[in-house]
């Protein structure tokens, strides 16, 4: 637990000092990115890594939450900070909705089945004219003039340094949360529901009930990050936000980084998406979609080489280390213990 | 003694399959009742219909005067009916520890008492030694072990153990059987399905034996063994036959 | 429209649908591992019939058994290039493998072809129709029809009939006894990922006759190759026959009813009420 907590204040300290060492765009661009889909594998990891159930539609509460707060702001003026909360609660009801009748399907089903509903979702924003259909929104932008109360009110900053902490702050929060839930009764519950519904249901445990609060909280966070990612980038349309690439990418980032383990979304998050953005930076831009050529191809190789992810070669590693460290007594240990 | 919990007429049909026909017997508080007969009697049926996995075709389950016919399994379990399964089911990603945790969690939220609770039953079950041993790694022993100590973490009223003895060798037999006898001290009322008989005759109090899904006899110990209708099933007619002659 | 015209051109589209389906189906019902690079073998299968088409003037009929080929060889590669590797690895590993092989072979095509959309527009089938009452009929889509089902019963046939075929399902059922009873399962895998392939490799070059060619071209067909094996039942081939049937239906009917931009979003709400009914798909146990 306690070199946990080390690890995380590292994690969060490196990438608050980013800002201060470095001020350029595409860096700091990077970096956001980077939070916002970490706190997306977060959301992802707890009903998936810990309850069990494989989701390929966490695209939907994404979609849902930056649509709700840019609605609002676009339609009505309201500030986004209200968006978001809403959009959260709003993301958690259709998750309520999916899940009751879901959850009774197992692995496969469930995953086409929490697809379809993603694709069912996107389907009615094309065709729905309140919120522009297939054009998509662009969120009105306020004078660059504004102070800063006034910008952070409506969610909107001429440079990127305050995105940056906005989203350390969102993330930092939800590890907290996920650090906290996997270590309490309802961690161990999810962990038992996961391995055996028959254990789960022998020992008091109601696998439906755990399975929707946590389908609750993943939507909720999910909408949080899908809020601050449209104000960030100021348009969103139905393909972008509600499609299967986006889903697929919290799974890709989640599951080599280490699924089930808290940390392992923000690794391959680290990865995952400056990798991406060097590739889109160095080699897009033409058109000719090269970089996402070889962004698969990179995909492909780590699966291939290193399939338990990364933070199998981390433990590995960690592993290796303690056994030099202790000697004989060391390897007999972690021999036993694994 | 009180009834605890009543099995009455019950009767479970898979299609035309009729594994359970009008079962009737009664645990009493305070008592070690066994459940045996060849395989394929309907023992582990019978077990899956009082503890919610199953819902019986017709009959009833009565729990402390409560009907729990056909209730689902947690509810029946947050009651204090608690199983084990047959082929066990360890959660194999925790350690022991972890293991009697998750059923310590039911009836307290905090992670502090919880493991104060789990502490205490590694301790009876004697898994201290293992407590952070990893599930996937147990042997079969430890496995039925861990079984039966993650059951007692939910503080049950009646446990429920589905042969978890088989596989054992002598020694560890005797500490289930010593295990059993501590519960019973301790006064909670145990249903054991079991085919090793010289380890539940010396701590059984009452014997049920199914056969063919029927109930052919239930009563002490030494009076189930002497009956005819039992021998008959456990080694068969021929030989039943012959054994009379001699 | 007229509801048989429209019935009818859903049945068309259901057998091809049916015919990718199966392909999808052997695939995740033999080694449990979805596919996503599926579409992107159909979307090269219809490339390679447009190129023998307007380099070497070869009519996509006749180019069929060479598409065939090649997305089989390509099927084959990829289970010894990538799923070979990935195989028993934990969980989505195996999935995200074939996901990033279908982002390669996408933004290949287009880094190769551009994103144009390419036509055949004058194939030994094209512009002709059949009228059969009231009901008017591409020959295009009749074509494809009838291939996807001959294909698509070989298949059965092959599976059900030969000893490979025997040994398919053995492996499906228990790879380790399967292995016990003298199967080399490696080579089934292979084969398996090959039939896999050569299944859209004939979708492909049908569908090139009358359908637009493009680098993203196969994706929807993954999604809707996902919902209808699901809806069928899992490792079943009648399940996927049927459930690409009902999809094609679906589509159709939902398209004319509720207004084309709506047709998908019906084929995934019939998935979600049939899966209530029947939690293990219409054909699973």
């Amino acid at each position: 637990m306690v070199r946990n907590k080390k690890i995380l204040l590292i994690i969060i300290a490196i990438l608050a000092l980013i800002p201060i060492i470095t001020k350029s765009k595409a860096v700091l661009n990077a970096v956001i990115l980077l939070l916002i889909f970490a706190t997306l594998g977060e959301a992802w990891n707890l009903i998936t890594g810990f309850a069990g159930q494989t989701s390929f539609g966490h695209a939907a509460f994404f979609g849902i939450g930056a649509y709700t707060s840019a609605v609002l702001y676009y339609r009505y003026g309201i500030t986004p900070w209200i968006g978001l909360i809403l959009g959260g609660i709003i993301a958690a009801a259709v998750a309520a909705i999916m899940s009751y009748p879901c959850f009774k399907l197992k692995g496969h089903y469930f995953a086409v089945a929490t697809l379809a509903v993603a694709e069912i979702i996107k389907q009615i924003f094309v065709s729905w004219k309140y919120v522009e259909g297939a054009t998509g929104i662009s969120i009105p932008i306020i004078p660059r003039s504004s102070d800063f109360i006034k910008r952070l009110f409506y969610l909107q900053f001429n440079e990127k340094t305050p995105w940056v902490y906005i989203c350390l702050v969102m993330f930092t929060a939800v590890i907290i949360l996920c650090s906290y839930l996997e270590n309490s009764k309802m961690g161990y519950y999810l962990k038992a529901i996961r391995e055996s519904h028959e254990v789960a249901e022998s020992i008091g445990i109601n696998p439906t009930n755990y399975k929707l609060y946590t389908m609750l909280i993943s939507a909720f966070i999910s909408a949080i990050c899908g809020s601050i990612y449209a104000q960030y980038i100021l348009y969103i349309d139905p393909f972008m936000m509600f499609s299967l690439d986006v889903s697929m990418k919290i799974v890709l980032l989640t599951v080599l980084g280490g699924v089930g383990n808290v940390f392992g979304p923000i690794i391959g998050a680290s990865i995952f998406i400056p990798l991406s953005e060097f590739t889109r930076i160095k080699l897009g831009g033409s058109g000719t979609g090269v970089d996402l050529m070889i962004y698969g191809l990179l995909i492909i190789l780590i699966t291939c080489y290193q399939p338990k992810g990364v933070i199998g070669i981390v433990q590995k590693l960690a592993e290796r280390s303690k056994k030099a460290n202790i000697g004989g007594e060391g390897k007999i240990e972690a021999t036993s213990g694994n | 003694m009180k009834p605890l919990l009543e099995i009455k007429n019950i009767t479970m049909k898979f299609g035309s399959l009729v594994a359970n026909e009008d079962v009737s017997f009664t645990i009493h508080e305070n008592e070690i009742v066994s459940l045996i007969g060849p395989n394929g009697a309907g023992k582990t049926t019978l077990f899956n219909c009082i503890t919610g996995f199953y819902k019986p075709y017709c009959g009833n389950v009565i729990f402390d005067g409560k009907d729990i016919t056909g209730m689902a399994p947690h509810k029946i379990c947050r009651l204090g009916v608690t199983r084990t399964f047959q082929i066990v089911k360890t959660l194999n990603e925790m350690t022991v520890k972890e293991n009697v945790m998750t059923g310590a969690f039911l009836h307290t939220n905090n992670r502090k008492k919880a493991e104060e609770i789990a502490e205490e039953i590694l301790d009876i079950t004697g898994l201290t030694p293992k407590k952070d041993v990893l599930g996937a790694n147990l042997t079969i022993a430890d496995r039925k072990r861990v079984e039966i100590a993650r059951a007692l973490a939910t503080n049950p009223r009646i446990l429920m153990l589905d042969e978890c003895m088989a596989g054992l060798n002598q020694t560890e037999i005797k500490d289930v059987m010593s295990l059993c006898l501590k519960l019973k001290e301790k006064g909670l009322s145990l249903l054991i399905v079991e085919h090793i008989m010289e380890a539940i005759m010396p701590i059984s109090d009452n014997i049920v034996v199914l056969n063919a899904g029927k109930k052919i006899t239930e009563g002490p110990p030494q009076e189930v063994v002497n009956n005819e209708e039992v021998i008959k099933a456990y080694l068969g007619e021929r030989y039943h036959a012959k054994s009379k002659k001699s | 429209m007229i509801i048989e015209q429209i019935i009818a051109n859903g049945i068309l589209m259901g057998f091809i649908y049916a015919l990718v389906s199966v392909g999808l189906s052997l695939t995740w019902g033999v080694m449990d591992i979805i596919n996503f690079a599926h579409g992107e073998f159909l979307m090269l299968s219809m490339y390679t019939a447009f190129w023998m088409f307007s380099i070497l003037a070869v009519d996509p009929l006749i180019a069929l058994p060479v598409c065939t080929l090649l997305i089989f060889i390509l099927g084959v590669l990829t289970y010894f290039g990538i799923i070979r590797r990935v195989i028993n690895a934990p969980g989505l590993t195996a999935l995200l493998a074939t996901f990033g092989l279908s982002m390669f072979l996408k933004n290949l095509a287009q880094f190769l072809w551009t994103p144009n959309f390419r036509y055949i527009n004058n194939s030994i089938v094209s512009g002709k129709t059949i009228e059969i009452g009231n009901i008017v009929i591409g020959m295009p889509q009749i074509v494809a029809a009838a291939a996807s089902i001959i294909m698509t019963v070989a298949i059965m046939i092959f599976i059900d009939k030969t000893r490979t075929g025997k040994a398919i399902q053995a492996t499906a059922l228990n790879k380790n006894t399967a292995q016990l009873m003298g199967i080399n399962t490696k080579k089934i895998y292979a084969i398996t990922f090959g039939i896999s392939g050569a299944c859209v490799g004939v979708a492909g070059a049908l569908m090139s006759t009358f359908f637009p060619i493009y680098p993203a071209a196969g994706a929807l067909y993954s999604v809707l190759a996902f919902v209808s094996v699901a809806l069928g039942g899992f490792g079943n081939i009648k399940g996927a026959l049927f459930g690409g049937l009902i999809i094609g239906l679906a589509e159709a009917l939902g398209g004319y009813m509720f207004g084309t931009q709506f047709k998908y979003a019906i084929v995934f709400l019939i998935y979600l009420i049939v899966i209530q009914v029947r939690p293990k798909g219409l054909f699973g146990w």
